[in-house]
Parts: structure tokens; sequence; C-alpha cells
């Protein structure tokens, strides 16, 4: 089940994405993406719409199936077998464009649920460990409230709160300021912030430059399913290798 | 959960192959239904054949003859289609019901694209309501009469369902809006008859209007029973489309009645030139699905003494020579209803997603 | 630029908002009431016309017709209230067994519609469409002449399953008789459910307490099973079916309903169980697929994801819809009038027939269905509002 994927500094990549190809019946969206990211490392994926970054986030937790190539999650290689995919997913933490928090349930439900049934918590302690993740994101106050009662700020919060409370190593973001009023996304990019300054690995699919320069320590421009550019945020925004990163940061960075 | 059909996942093997076994052997579970299914149809499929086509009769005197063969008599319906479809009309007068058909299904299919919508369109309605009677009732323009006890079948279900969509949509619009309204006793007024009419069986409605409305009316004035019934269905039809107005209203975000107000427009200019025109866009499959539940409630009328498709069939089995061939007749008319009403809700769909 | 002069007092009422809004509706309200006025009068004249007196009294007299089936005991000496009240118990009887075995059937079927198999998919999609596109009273034809009038004679009656005979006298079928062992066995049977109760909330308990899981639902299924059957075979197999057997003319024994009764029950069932499986589907499309993206990249089963998160938000969605359609099974059931089956609705036709009071028939007829949907109305609405998603 393990193989061994050291590299060149002797700790084995987190994530390692090897020659995947994905097709959407006959449409092409992944061609030949190769990507390793190691631990710790934040990694930060661009691109136009169309292009096919979310669904190289979503191909690591199995949300979406890849049809060739490998994936690697933390040694664990990702196929059909079932026991792979849920042990891959109580390790990977994700954070959706539309929160996706369930409405049905307060915020502490929410956030308590996985820990009880995934990781057999008893109430007690998930709860503990719920309002330790609500003061992290800075709303211990709402545990009792139900999402549709939260801004859309406050909701994207909770959803990164109930993300950890399943003690990710690995935090995959998919636009979580897409669907954000301005004046609210600071407040999550904050909490992202913090994550990442704590050493979490982090692969993020943003238009969020500012966030990206900070934060980042791989730029990954993607175009039309394929990996254009990889470079680290400062030669990536100074010096753009390829003309189409050229063009798509004229595009993004204007003003 | 999962969508019907899954498209064929990629990979080396040949579509067709890849299709089958994602769609009929997905699972061990599947592949079983599969199996069981296909043995069913294998083993009911073509005796139904045989009977509806190989050892059917298609045209014969009365049905002792279809018996020689075995199958199904379909000659009941090559024989009686015409008066199934038209009932007691005039023979040589059959072409007037049939056109009306036609003019109203065109009315119809006009009036479900939102782009035709219009002053020309309400004058279309006008002049073709005009023209059923004209064609129906005869009596001018050197057209024989005939009297309304005659108008029946199909036409006679079309005329219900789409008079009686035609005349109860003002009425329909008022409850709506009377639903709606501040004043609190048009807003009793309306919820009380909305309430009312979508509480009650139609039956029991027709019953009423056939019993009732002759008790109502001026001492000595009689009206046909045709006009009784059409007022149930306009009484009982403005019930259920105004709710399906006002689910439209309702759907309309408040910032659209503000900025009408704040234009200086006042409530009726406001409903006419903002409100409605995309209450009533948002409100066409709701509309759609009462008046294809209308035109079904038509089969109800012979209960009361009219004459539709399904108490033609029941007039033809009567007949000495046709007396167990009341399956073929239903047949037929189950036909009937289906084609209208598939098409017409297909046609609304496919309205739906071209928006 | 001048500033218009302050209007007179007279005219700045009648331009008030409040003012035009009450005398708006007072205009509506007198014309109301002009026109029932009018149709009162113009119904007093016809009923002095016709002789027929006007009042509730005719209520009392000798009903004179039978009625089958009847639940509780009716003979024709029984008044028109007394018939009444058995074709009401009619229309309750079909309607609750309608809706049983509707919404069993339609939970399938919406299920078979959701699901990954192709062939099965299409053929729900035709039965759903065919039974959504041909009228009701239709369906019902084709079930009584098929009970009535294909259906063979008792001696060669079908045997759809063992012990249920379908001949055109009606339906036979077996019911349990009378055996005093069975009683151990229903006592067994409930102390296993309260068993699986207990047994229910102990699990949850301990679930969170120490966060281990329990296998509650095989357990809880084992417990209400096995020692009802247990005892079932100890005592020797105390039960007895009362079978209909073949007599002279007819079948013996068990119960036997008549072809009105089963093709009314048999249509209603099968219609509206196709309305209830596309409610069903809907309900569960309608959940977003984030939802179970969401707990699925959380770690949970399949099957958690569906108890936990799917079915909950799709229920609340399904009751208002649901409701509806059990109203509509309700109204629907006054088709017996078209197979001569005796509801609430055909007895009072009848009534109506016999004696000519057709304002006060209808009123009584109203008021009945009337008290139906709004208690269903008031019933829906109260468990809505409890179940609601908490918005702001």
């Amino acid at each position: 089940m393990s193989n061994d994927n050291r590299n060149a500094s002797g700790s084995s990549p987190m994530i390692e994405l090897r020659h995947v190809d994905k097709w959407f019946g006959a449409f092409h969206v992944l061609k030949d993406v190769s990507l390793t990211v190691g631990r710790g490392e934040k990694v930060v994926v661009c691109g136009p719409s169309g292009s096919g970054k979310s669904t190289v986030i979503r191909c690591i937790n199995r949300l979406e199936e890849h049809q060739k190539g490998q994936i690697f999650v933390e040694g664990i290689e990702l196929t059909g077998d079932v026991r792979n995919i849920e042990a891959i997913r109580r390790d990977v933490g994700m954070v959706f464009q539309q929160f996706n928090l369930f409405p049905h349930l307060t915020v502490m439900e929410n956030l308590t649920l996985a820990p009880i049934w995934v990781r057999h918590m008893p109430r007690r302690e998930a709860e503990d460990l719920a309002r330790h993740y609500l003061e992290r994101v800075r709303i211990p106050e709402q545990a009792n409230k139900y999402p549709g009662q939260l801004s859309g700020g406050q909701q994207q919060r909770v959803a990164i709160a109930r993300s950890l409370c399943m003690r990710p190593q690995i935090m995959l973001f998919d636009e979580p300021t897409s669907a954000l009023d301005p004046e609210m996304i600071k407040e999550v990019l904050d909490v992202m912030i913090g994550l990442a300054e704590e050493g979490m690995t982090m692969v993020c699919v943003t238009h969020e430059m500012g966030f990206a320069q900070r934060v980042a320590d791989q730029m990954v421009f993607m175009d039309r399913g394929e990996i254009v550019e990889t470079a680290p945020p400062a030669e990536f925004f100074a010096a753009p290798k390829s003309e189409r990163t050229r063009l798509f940061l004229s595009q993004i960075l204007r003003g | 959960m999962t969508d019907i059909a899954q498209p064929a996942p990629a990979g080396p093997l040949p579509q067709a192959y890849r299709w089958l076994r994602a769609n009929l052997f997905g699972t061990p579970l599947s592949a079983a239904l599969t199996l069981l299914v296909l043995y069913a149809l294998i083993r009911l499929v073509p005796p139904l054949f045989d009977w509806a086509i190989v050892k059917a009769t298609w045209t014969a005197p009365n049905e002792q003859a279809c018996a020689a063969k075995g199958g199904a008599c379909w000659a009941f319906i090559t024989t009686w289609y015409r008066f199934i479809l038209f009932g007691r009309y005039p023979y040589a007068e059959q072409w007037r019901p049939a056109a009306v058909v036609l003019l109203l299904i065109l009315l119809l299919l006009a009036s479900c694209d939102r782009r035709l919508w219009g002053r020309a369109l309400a004058v279309a309605w006008v002049a073709g309501v005009i023209a059923v009677f004209v064609l129906m009732g005869g009596g001018v323009l050197g057209l024989s009469p005939v009297d309304t006890d005659l108008w029946n079948g199909l036409p006679l279900a079309l005329i219900l369902a789409v008079g009686g969509l035609a005349l109860s949509f003002p009425l329909a619009l008022a409850l709506a809006l009377g639903r709606r309204s501040q004043l609190r006793g048009i807003r009793a007024f309306s919820v009380a008859y909305i309430e009312f009419f979508r509480g009650l069986p139609f039956i029991t409605v027709l019953f009423m209007a056939a019993h009732m409305v002759p008790l109502f009316l001026p001492p000595g004035m009689t009206t046909a029973l045709l006009w009784r019934i059409e007022v149930a269905f306009v009484l009982f039809l403005a019930a259920y489309l105004a709710e399906a107005v006002r689910g439209g209203l309702q759907a309309i975000p408040r910032g659209q009645y503000e900025a009408a107000s704040s234009l200086g427009l006042g409530y009726w200019r406001q409903m006419r030139l903002i409100i409605l025109p995309q209450a009533l866009r948002i409100a066409i499959p709701p509309l759609v699905g009462t008046f294809i539940g209308a035109f079904k409630d038509t089969a109800l009328v012979s209960f009361v003494g009219l004459f539709d498709l399904l108490q033609d069939v029941a007039v033809g089995t009567n007949d000495p020579g046709w007396r167990s061939s009341y399956v073929e007749g239903y047949a037929f008319v189950a036909a009937i209803y289906f084609v209208f009403c598939y098409a017409m809700s297909r046609y609304s769909r496919s309205l739906e997603a071209r928006r | 630029m001048t500033v218009p002069s302050a209007r007179r007092r007279g005219s700045a009422w009648l331009n008030d908002e409040r003012t035009r809004a009450f005398l708006f509706q007072a205009l509506i309200f007198g014309a109301v009431i002009a026109v029932l006025t009018y149709l009162g009068h113009d119904a007093t004249v016809n009923l002095r016309q016709q002789g027929i007196s006007f009042g509730f009294g005719f209520l009392e007299h000798e009903a004179g017709f039978e009625i089958s089936p009847a639940l509780i005991p009716y003979t024709p000496a029984g008044s028109y209230t007394y018939a009444m009240l058995v074709g009401l118990l009619n229309t309750l009887m079909v309607a609750a067994i309608g809706v049983v075995f509707a919404t069993a059937i339609g939970l399938l079927v919406g299920l078979l519609r959701l699901s990954g198999n192709w062939l099965i998919g299409r053929l729900a999609l035709g039965y759903v469409e065919l039974m959504r596109n041909t009228p009701l009273v239709l369906q019902l034809f084709v079930w009584w002449n098929v009970l009535r009038i294909s259906a063979p004679g008792p001696r060669a009656a079908w045997q759809v399953i063992p012990g249920v005979f379908v001949s055109n006298r009606g339906v036979a079928l077996p019911v349990p008789a009378y055996d005093p062992g069975f009683r151990w066995v229903l006592m067994a049977l409930v102390a296993g459910i309260l068993a699986a109760m207990g047994l229910a909330y102990w699990a949850r308990r301990r679930q969170e307490r120490t966060g281990q899981p329990f296998p509650t639902a095989g357990v809880a299924l084992a417990l209400i099973v096995l020692p009802p059957a247990a005892v079932f075979v100890a005592l020797g197999a105390p039960f007895h079916l009362d079978m209909p057997k073949l007599g002279a003319f007819n079948f013996r024994g068990g119960v036997t309903v008549t072809p009105e009764f089963a093709a009314l029950v048999v249509g209603l069932v099968v219609y509206t169980a196709a309305f209830i499986g596309e409610i069903v589907r809907g309900g569960i499309q309608a959940v977003s697929r984030g939802q179970s993206e969401a707990a699925l990249a959380l770690g949970l089963k399949r099957r958690h994801v569906l108890r936990l998160v799917v079915l909950p938000q799709a229920v609340r969605t399904m009751i208002p819809p649901l409701t509806n359609e059990y109203l509509n099974l309700a109204k629907n059931s006054t088709l017996a009038v078209a197979i001569g089956f005796a509801d609430y609705f055909s007895v009072t036709n009848t009534i109506l027939n016999q004696t000519g009071h057709a304002i006060e028939a209808m009123t009584l007829v109203a008021a009945v269905y009337l008290s139906l949907s709004l208690s269903l109305s008031l019933l829906m609405n109260l468990y809505n509002r409890h179940v609601a998603l908490v918005e702001r």
C-alpha cells in the first residue's frame, strides 16, 4: 500500500499526481497533470475558468475519478478501493465555494457529526474539539445557531472549522471566497493565513492573488486542462515564463 | 444520487459495451434486476404483440367476425371512430368540429410561447372563441345550426377545458391579486373562494352545477347543460389558476414592487406593466399542469349527462354487435388523452428549458 | 416657483388611502351581497314552483336502499343520516387503505426512478407518464371491467397468490382466524418491540459517552423477529387463516370484497403511487449535490451520508406535496360514483335523486369534503412549521 516516494530532500510528498488524465464523457478535462506537494507546503492553483483547476483538487479526495495516471496521498494510492478512499478522506479536509453546511443541523452539530460517526469520538470530546476550533475561527458564540442564521463569511469559517475538527493533515480549498461579499473575504482569508502559518499543508484554488503572494510556496497556473507553469510566487508574478501566464496575470491583476 | 443514465466512462473498450456495463449491469443487484425485467418482458411482450397486431382484425361488420382470429378487435375503432371523436354531431358537418379542434390546439400552442404574448394574442383569443361558436353552433354564414347537446367527444373536451381556461383567467388574476391584497375584506373573500374550490372534489362541483344552477336562475329561464358545466369549469379552474399565479407573484423579489412604486406607477399600472408579465412567465409550468388536469377532468362530464369520449365509447359498446369491445374503445380514448397531455407537458417543459 | 395651494378639506378625505380602501371594499362587498340576494330570491321562487321545501328534516326519513359494504350494521330501514354515515365510513376506509399502499408503492417507484439501472429507470418513467397523462376515471373503468367482466366465474377464479382468488364476484381474501395460542406470539412481539426500543436508547447513550457505534438496526430487528418466531414454532404454529373455499356458487370463508371496492382501491393506489413516486424522486434530487459531497469529503460512509444528511433534508421538502397528494386521493375517492361503490358522495347522490333536496344534499357534501381538506391542511401546516429549516 505504501510506495517509496521519497524525493530529493528525503521526506515523502504529501500529495503526488503522476500523469493524470481525466475525461468528462468526450471532453478531455485534465491532460497529463503531474504535481507534487510536500509536507507543510502551500500550493495555489490559478487559471481561467474551465481550466480544470477545481477538477484537480476534487480528484485528490476522490470526489471526481481520474481515468489515467496515479494519485498518491500520504503514500496511499487512490484507486477504486473503498478503504483507501475512506482513509484518505479522513485525513484530507475540503472547503467548498458554496460552503455546503448542513442546514438542518446547528453549527455545533455540523462540527461534531464527522468526529462522532467517523472517528468514533464520544460526544463530550467532540463538542470540546468543536468549541476549540470555533474559537480558532473566531465565532464561538454561534455554536447553537443554524447555518441559515449566519452571514456568508461566518458560514465559510464554520465550514473551515468543520473540516479542521477531523484534524486533517491536508486542507483543500476550492475557491473559498468566490461566493462571498467583498467585506467578508478578509475574515476568511485571515483564518486561512493563520492555518498556513501553523504549517498546514494546503492546496488552494483561488483568485485572491494578494493571499497567494503572502502565503504560497508554489504557484501553479493551469489552462485548458494542463499545467502551464509552476514557480515560487516571486518568480511567478515578476517574471512569468509562458505567454498564457502573462495574459492571465494581466487580466487578474488590473488596477 | 445518480442520474438515470451515466455517460459511458472513458476507457479502451467500445462505447456500447461500456454503456451497457455502467447502466444495466453496474452492480450485482442491478444486473439481477436487468435479467429479471428482461425475462418478464420476454414472457409478456410477444403475447401482447400477438393479440394487438398479429391476430387483430382491422375491419369487420361486428365483433363476432373478429373472434375468428382471436386478437384485438380494432374494427370497433375503424367502424366507430367518427362517433367516438365527434359523437352525435351531424355526420356531414363533422368538418366543423374537426376545424374547431385544430383551432383550439393552435391557440394553446401559441399562448405557451411567451414571445407571442401581447395585444395580438388577446385579439386572436377573442376571435378564436367567436370562431368556435360560429363553427360549432352554426346558424350564421350559411352553416346549419347544431344544438349544444350534439357538441360531443373531443371538441367538447377541448371547448370545456380551453374555454374554462380562457374565461376563468381574469377571475383567477383577480383572486390571486386579492389574496395578496392589503385590504382585509378582499383578502378574506379571495382566500375563502380559493380554499372552497380547492377543497372540493371536481365531480361534486359538476353535480352541483348540474343540479343547482337551474335553481339559481331567474324562474322560467333555462340554459343548455353545456353552459352550466362550463360555469363549473370556470369557477373551479379559477381557484387553481389563482394559486399558480400567486406562486408567480410571490417569486418576484420585493425590489420590483418597490422600484415600480418609486417610479410613481399606481397599483394597477404596476401590475399590468411590471409585475404580471414576470409573474405569469414564472407561473407557466403550474398553469400548464392545471390545464392538463382540467383536460383530463373533462372525462367526468359524462356523469352529468354530456357526451364526452368515454360516453361515446359506452354508446358504441351498447350496440349489440360490439358488446365486449370496450377494451379497444378504452385503449383508443386513452391514446387520445395520452397524446394530448404528454405533448402539452413536453412542450411546456421544452419552453422552460429554453429560457 | 409658486407652491401649489393646499387642497380643501373635503377632497383630502376622499383621496386618503384608507378611505379609498374602505370605499373599494364596501363596493365589492355590496355587489357580492346584491348578487347573493338575487340568487337566493330566484332559488326560493324556483323551489316553491317545484313544490320542494327547504330544510334538513328529510334526513330522518327511511333510506330504502341497500349499501354494501357496510362497516357498521345497516338495513334499508335506517335513516338517510345513518346511510350517509355508512357512506362516510366507506370513504374513510378507502382513503386510509389507499394512502398506506400508495405511499409504500410510491416510495418504491421513486427509488426505482433514481436507480442507476437504465432499464428499470425507463420502465418506472413509462409507468409514471402513463398514469399522469390518462384520466383516473378511465383507469378505474379499466380495472372495474377487468374485475367484473373479464374475470372468470368463481369456479375458474384466478389465484393471484395462494389464498387470494379473483373472480367476477369479487376478490376473496384470507383472514386470520382466532387461535388461543397466538396470544403468546403477540406478547412476544410486543416484548421484542419494547426491548428493541430500549436497545436503541441504550446504544445511542453509549455512543454519546464512548463514541463506539453499535449495530442497532440489525440487533433490533433480531429482537423483534426472533422471539415471536421462536414462540410460534414452540407452540406448534398456532395460526390459521380462514381461507376462501369454493362453495356451491361462491367462496365461503375469508372475506370477499366487491369488484367495485377492489377496482376503486387498486385504481386509486396505482394512480396516486405514480405521483408520490415523483415527489420522492424530486425530494431526494432537490438535496444539492454539494451536501453529499461535503459529507463524503468529511469521511462519512455512504449509508451515513444518506441517513444523517440527505434524507432529513429530502423528507422536509417532500411533506407538503405529499400531504397534497393524500388530499387528492381522498377527493378522487368520489369517483366511486362512476363505478357504483357506495362512498359518501354516492350515497348522498342517491339521496338527492330520491328526495330532490339538491341544495341541502350538496351542502352536506361540501361540508364533509371541506372539513377533510381543511383539517389535513392545518395538520400539515403545523408539522411544517415544526420542522422548518431555521433561517434569518
